[in-house]
């Protein structure tokens, strides 16, 4: 069942929507379109997603936070089954964010291992197919270090392993943070010792690698680096890919880390065009990417739902398209499309 | 050039020839057939495999022993010159051996690490572009054990590194020996985590993965349990690669190990026939399995040579069709081919 969940999820012309976004993340998101961070708002929000109409043929898996996990429509019908009635998995986060590791230079580990069993299991029950596990690794002067990559993959491993024996696809998210003025070289470097030590660490806690998913950062310049083509992050992503991620594993959902709705989904398309060994499908795992010109549509008002939901159409389509190489680019761009999401330092 | 050479070993319809055999190991064979172990007997044989009429198509690389990549033919050619005019790339075996590990129940690492950079430059003039470093494992009730694991991965990894530094293809050859009543579970278990190690070791001394081959036992059953399937023992092969092999590496060159050279090719055979994910392609490094029929039938006379030599034709071609998965097991079976070709606790 792992396995063919997994499969599922990256099926050609289907990708995630992230929506996991923590409370407080949220809250920064209502915020900047001026509405109050309550329940009601987060559950209106997360209704204009899920029942924007034709969007969800081109998603196959949604990322929840724990409080969506069990909230309805307006109309009473449980997300988890609106989604399941769309053929669309339910995901769950079950990381409960990160820390500061001793001694380093602000890198972090990710917490959420105590009584993960426990929780997967409720999540299973309420219909969790999947969940996701954020680490974060940060390119410096000497970073990441031995120690943050040894942590942050031994903790992914043991969050896949417990997940698996749960019913749960794990998706391993190895973040490697866009920050800093590095080159693509160096992104692809780190990228590839990070991703090695990644799948050491699930062969060494027994992880079925065709019950998994991989969600990493495209391989790009820093943040602060002049930016290159959408052929040379394809580039330089896929073979990064091919140096570490073992055939077995289904599919790859990228993240969009900082990068605008467009750049995302172009870069994404030119991996898919790409003529090269790729035994995994290449697709997305977005929330800003995904959800940004939907919710400038909203401003939080129920009047421009109808025009939110299309905004949100416009970009599962054309991240659809992007995942057949076939996007061309034309997607109509919604207000913020083409606008940089990046936050230095973001914490979700 | 690492890459293009690595790429055009795995030539579908090609694959390699050991005949690599050091000078005690050649004795061995040499005195089943009853012929002295002299350096010209030993050149002898060597040219018989290599001028076998129509053998060399089907091959894209053959393994030396040292003193082999310096002899000629009868007729003065140097025997590199004859593989490069057959459009065959000369390698080299540049490891001395295995050593047994302190404190371990017969486990060993290998040696020849000391020296190698000058000793592979000097090949490569030789003409020589691949070199290959056998690391042996055994299964057993403890074994093998991590550090067995680490300090043949790490070997292998150092000599990989070395090795690309000199411009020479390094083939990375972690043999688990098939001695013992374990079953095929326990095989492909064993074979999933050193080969994880393996490629662990590599990214850490970052060999360049395309301009590597791999050389792994082929996942079978031990040598005092019931054999299975050619099917079977395909299924668990490309699987257990599935799951640690990186996609970058360009092709798999399977070892006989014990194997009759008509098991070998069905084995082969049956891999390449599998309906899978396999962005390497899966081809051979035969020793015995390639020679053992050959070398009965020349028993060291030279009216016997060409008779040989078209045994030898006969197992080049099969192995060729095993590549692409055509072969449809009626290769004239010379006495022999269906012979085990097992010694117990096999030393080179």
């Amino acid at each position: 069942e792992l396995a063919k969940n997994a499969a599922y999820i990256g099926t050609p012309g289907k990708g995630i929507l992230a929506a996991d976004e923590s409370t407080g993340t949220i809250g920064k998101r209502l915020a900047s379109i001026n509405v109050e961070n309550v329940e009601e708002n987060r559950r209106a929000l997360r209704e204009l997603l899920f029942t924007a109409p034709g969007a969800l043929q081109f998603i196959s898996g949604v990322i929840f936070f724990e409080e969506t996990l069990y909230q309805k429509t307006a109309s009473g019908k449980l997300f988890v089954d609106v989604l399941k009635e769309s053929g669309v998995l339910p995901g769950i986060k079950v990381d409960t964010g990160t820390v500061v590791l001793n001694g380093t230079n602000d890198e972090t580990f990710t917490q959420g291992l105590d009584g993960l069993a426990q929780r997967c299991q409720k999540y299973y029950e309420a219909g969790a197919r999947f969940a996701k596990w954020r680490a974060v690794l940060k390119i410096g002067t000497i970073e990441p270090t031995e120690l943050a990559i040894q942590e942050n993959a031994n903790g992914l491993a043991m969050y896949s392993a417990i997940c698996q024996q749960c019913g749960l696809v794990p998706i391993v998210e190895p973040e490697i943070l866009v920050d800093g003025p590095h080159d693509i070289n160096k992104c692809a470097a780190v990228t590839e010792r990070v991703l090695a030590a990644c799948y050491k660490a699930l062969n060494d806690h027994h992880v079925m690698l065709e019950g998994t998913l991989l969600k990493p950062n495209m391989v790009t310049p820093g943040s602060d680096s002049p930016k290159v083509a959408p052929e040379v992050i394809a580039e330089h992503t896929v073979r990064a890919l091919q140096r570490t991620v073992p055939p077995a594993v289904p599919a790859v959902v990228f993240l969009s880390g900082g990068q605008s709705e467009e750049e995302a989904t172009i870069n994404l398309n030119a991996m898919n065009k790409l003529k090269t060994k790729k035994p995994w499908s290449l697709s997305f795992s977005f929330g800003r990417a995904l959800q940004q010109s939907t919710l400038k549509a909203w401003g939080g008002k129920a009047e421009n739902v109808a025009k939110a939901q299309e905004a949100f159409l416009v970009r599962c389509k054309a991240n659809s398209e992007a995942t057949l190489g076939t996007y061309k680019g034309d997607a109509k761009l919604g207000e913020g499309a083409a606008e940089s999401l990046h936050v230095k330092d973001y914490k979700y």
